[in-house]
């Protein structure tokens, strides 16, 4: 019996040698052919009837040489303004329910039940406050930009913005897919880099999933969205700053896709070195997107998920963030020995303690950082008439307490653009990174994708903070 | 034939016995594969099958590696698995590899395959390898609306008789066609409707004594084989996973869908 079967596969491989390297293509020749013969006698196009072609002309106008970044961008800032300008009201209106009303509540509830001191602080101080305070800046802005994003993702924009940036990727040796897997990580970067799934080359799949942590995900939208708000808004007239700090946002996320083309040329040009491979990408029909369907299923897929993460890390770190600034070793709390202690090295990269100590906090959830930053800042600085007692996140009545509180704190313009920078620039969150570790199975490349953006993040602030120090 | 005889018998009516069952695949009776083209609806159609919300989204390459889920209906249970979408079967990537190996080796009872109405040339290239490779399909014939505003009509009765599988004219953004659908697969799977697939039938340049050939040999060795001459044609080429399966006398294991039914 195996000889036979060995006997047929030896007969397949004469054979082979016989027919030589045009097979493939006359099979495909012949399925081609065969499909054409049936498409043909059950296939009738009215040609007559034809009207302008919308398709055609949509997709000159978004993926022309001349127009097609410049749209790409106008998109992008639409939507980043949206977000910006729609959010602040809902924001402020959660921000008043689940910290001014609920919050006193609790705390009287727990008095009334004699809940110990250090009790109703980690739980109520500490837990409840970190995941009000996530609740009320993240729902609102992800509930417009995911729903925003996902109706641009229907219509069938992205792969549109995947054919725009294709060249830009092959000519930096890396696959033209990773605009997709990019676009993704707009989202999360843990969806990003098992997109990457798609690119089937190992070398090139690898640079897409290192350089996924330089697309701002979600968590990282709302610290962006803050901070140009306070700071560079703040900075203009009032009429210009929504444009200008929309504008700010989106400049951020613009370097963060040319970060992503430096990085994948490096690799490609040292330790993945490589041709990049073609492929076809194919343009879809625009599609007009069912608004309900699209709002349904992106508050459930996307900002519901989203959110639950954050909330499900914000405990234990709002826990974490009441004991480090509760537990004193001779009279000094952890958190401000830390802070006073990092202070004089993040001076140098245009950054504060607090800073550094917020990132180390949230490694789980970049959601966090603001949260964190303020309350340390709170605290650190010794302001009087801000939140409740040490180690209490609170939220501030309005944008303008929050940048009194901050620049008390010792906030500058710089402060904030670094902050900017370094939310873009850094370690990826803890599920990213255990995502990268599933999908390449390398501690190594691991490693790699971890902390080559904060070296980068460093490198960059520094840069940025001594020119500043030089020209203001 | 009377009014109520007729309600029966039409599939709007029998769409009643459908139960999306979600992800709850367990004691399934029937294996339902879902092929096709990327970007022509495949997910949609998936998640109209299971009641499940799969995120779809309108660019090719979306559904990565494979995502499964069930539904039941007149008391069946199904268990359906989306496939990534892909041009052809012929293995040169790893998403046509995933969607090979799952027809071929998974032998799923009825394999759907979805294809984009408006361009249906292209798509019947799919649709042919498939139906090389598996006798028991329903070709679901998608984005019928989007075939009409390109002035795009299709007789789908005639279609049907070429391919010899049942052709479901669908809009499954709307719904349109999936209770149709369901019926179609139903018949497939309990062996109602016998599939009489198209097979290829031009000669390949050069090759012909060849395939005829292996093709007589495999039959000896493998007398249950049911796609002879595309395992002939796949040795030809030297596909290794379909070389390690013949090799390993794997590919015997594949009875045809009648007599695993018997």
């Amino acid at each position: 019996m195996i000889n036979k079967r060995e006997e047929i596969l030896k007969q397949a491989t004469r054979y082979r040698w016989e027919i030589g390297e045009n097979l493939h293509d006359s099979i495909l020749e012949s399925i081609y052919s065969e499909a054409a013969n049936i498409a043909k006698v059950v296939v009738t196009r009215d040609n007559e009837k034809r009207k302008f072609d919308w398709d055609r002309w949509i997709d000159k106008l978004v993926t022309g040489k001349w127009t097609g970044f410049p749209i790409m961008f106008l998109l992008l800032a639409v939507v980043f303004w949206l977000t910006i300008s729609g959010a602040n009201v809902p924001s402020a209106l959660l921000a008043s329910l689940l910290v001014d009303t609920i919050h006193p509540i609790l705390k009287s509830g727990a008095e009334y039940l004699y809940f110990p001191w250090w009790l109703s602080g980690v739980l109520i101080d500490g837990a409840y406050l970190a995941l009000a305070w996530v609740i009320s800046v993240m729902l609102p802005p992800m509930a417009i930009f995911f729903p925003l994003f996902t109706l641009l993702e229907d219509f069938g924009y992205l792969p549109r913005v995947a054919f725009n940036m294709d060249n830009l990727y092959k000519r930096v040796g890396a696959h033209g897919k990773q605009a997709l897997t990019m676009s993704m990580g707009f989202g999360c970067n843990a969806a990003g880099v098992i997109a990457a799934r798609i690119i089937d080359s190992p070398r090139e799949r690898l640079i897409a999933i290192i350089t996924n942590n330089f697309s701002l995900c979600n968590g990282r939208w709302p610290t962006q969205i803050l901070i140009a708000t306070i700071f560079i808004g703040g900075a203009v007239h009032p009429m210009l700053a929504g444009f200008t700090s929309a504008a700010a946002v989106m400049s951020v996320a613009v370097l963060g896709v040319f970060f992503s083309l430096i990085v994948s040329w490096l690799l490609s040009k040292s330790v993945l070195k490589g041709e990049a491979s073609a492929f076809s990408l194919e343009l879809p029909p625009y599609r007009p997107p069912r608004f309900l369907q699209t709002l349904y299923t992106s508050l459930i897929d996307r900002t519901l998920m989203v959110l639950w993460r954050a909330v499900v890390f914000a405990a234990p770190a709002g826990i974490a963030i009441w004991l480090v600034s509760n537990i004193t070793i001779a009279d000094i709390t952890l958190a401000e020995y830390f802070v006073k202690n990092v202070n004089p090295y993040a001076a140098i990269i245009g950054l504060n303690g607090v800073i550094i100590l917020a990132y180390i906090i949230a490694v789980p959830a970049n959601e966090i950082v603001i949260p964190t930053v303020l309350m340390l800042t709170a605290l650190t600085s010794n302001i009087a008439g801000f939140g409740s007692g040490a180690g209490v996140m609170f939220e501030m009545d309005s944008l303008s307490d929050t940048e009194m509180l901050l620049r008390s704190g010792g906030w500058t313009l710089l402060t904030g653009i670094n902050l900017m920078l370094f939310s873009l620039l850094h370690n990826p969150c803890s599920t990213t990174i255990y995502t990268i570790y599933k999908e390449t199975k390398s501690l190594k490349w691991t490693l790699i994708s971890t902390f080559l953006p904060i070296a980068m993040g460093i490198v960059i602030c520094f840069f940025v903070a001594q020119f500043w120090r030089l020209l203001v | 034939m009377t009014v109520s005889s007729n309600c029966v018998n039409c599939p709007a009516h029998n769409s009643a016995n459908l139960v999306r069952l979600g992800i709850d695949m367990s004691n399934f009776d029937y294996v339902v594969a879902l092929a096709g083209n990327p970007n022509t609806g495949k997910s949609t159609v998936f998640n109209s099958l299971t009641g499940l919300r799969q995120h779809t989204g309108n660019w090719p390459g979306k559904t990565v590696g494979r995502a499964e889920g069930a539904f039941q209906y007149n008391e069946k249970r199904y268990k359906i698995v989306d496939l990534p979408g892909t041009y052809s079967l012929l293995s040169t990537s790893t998403d046509e590899e995933i969607a090979r190996d799952f027809i071929l080796f998974g032998q799923p009872d009825v394999t759907i395959i979805v294809v984009d109405a408006s361009r249906l040339e292209r798509n019947l290239n799919l649709t042919l390898q498939v139906l090389e490779i598996t006798d028991r399909a329903v070709l679901c014939l998608n984005l019928i609306d989007e075939a009409k505003r390109h002035h795009i009509t299709i007789d789908d009765r005639l279609l049907s008789k070429k391919l010899g599988i049942p052709v479901i004219p669908a809009t499954a953004r709307q719904n349109v066609g999936i209770p149709e659908l369901i019926k179609a697969v139903h018949s497939v799977a309990s062996g109602e409707y016998i599939c009489n697939p198209y097979k290829m039938k031009s000669q390949i340049k050069n090759v012909s004594h060849a395939v005829d050939d292996l093709e007589q040999k495999l039959k000896t060795e493998f007398p249950n084989l049911a796609n002879t001459r595309w395992i002939a044609l796949r040795l030809l080429e030297g596909d290794q996973r379909v070389t390690d399966a013949v090799k390993s006398s794997e590919i015997g294991n594949l009875t045809p869908a009648e007599t695993e039914n018997a």
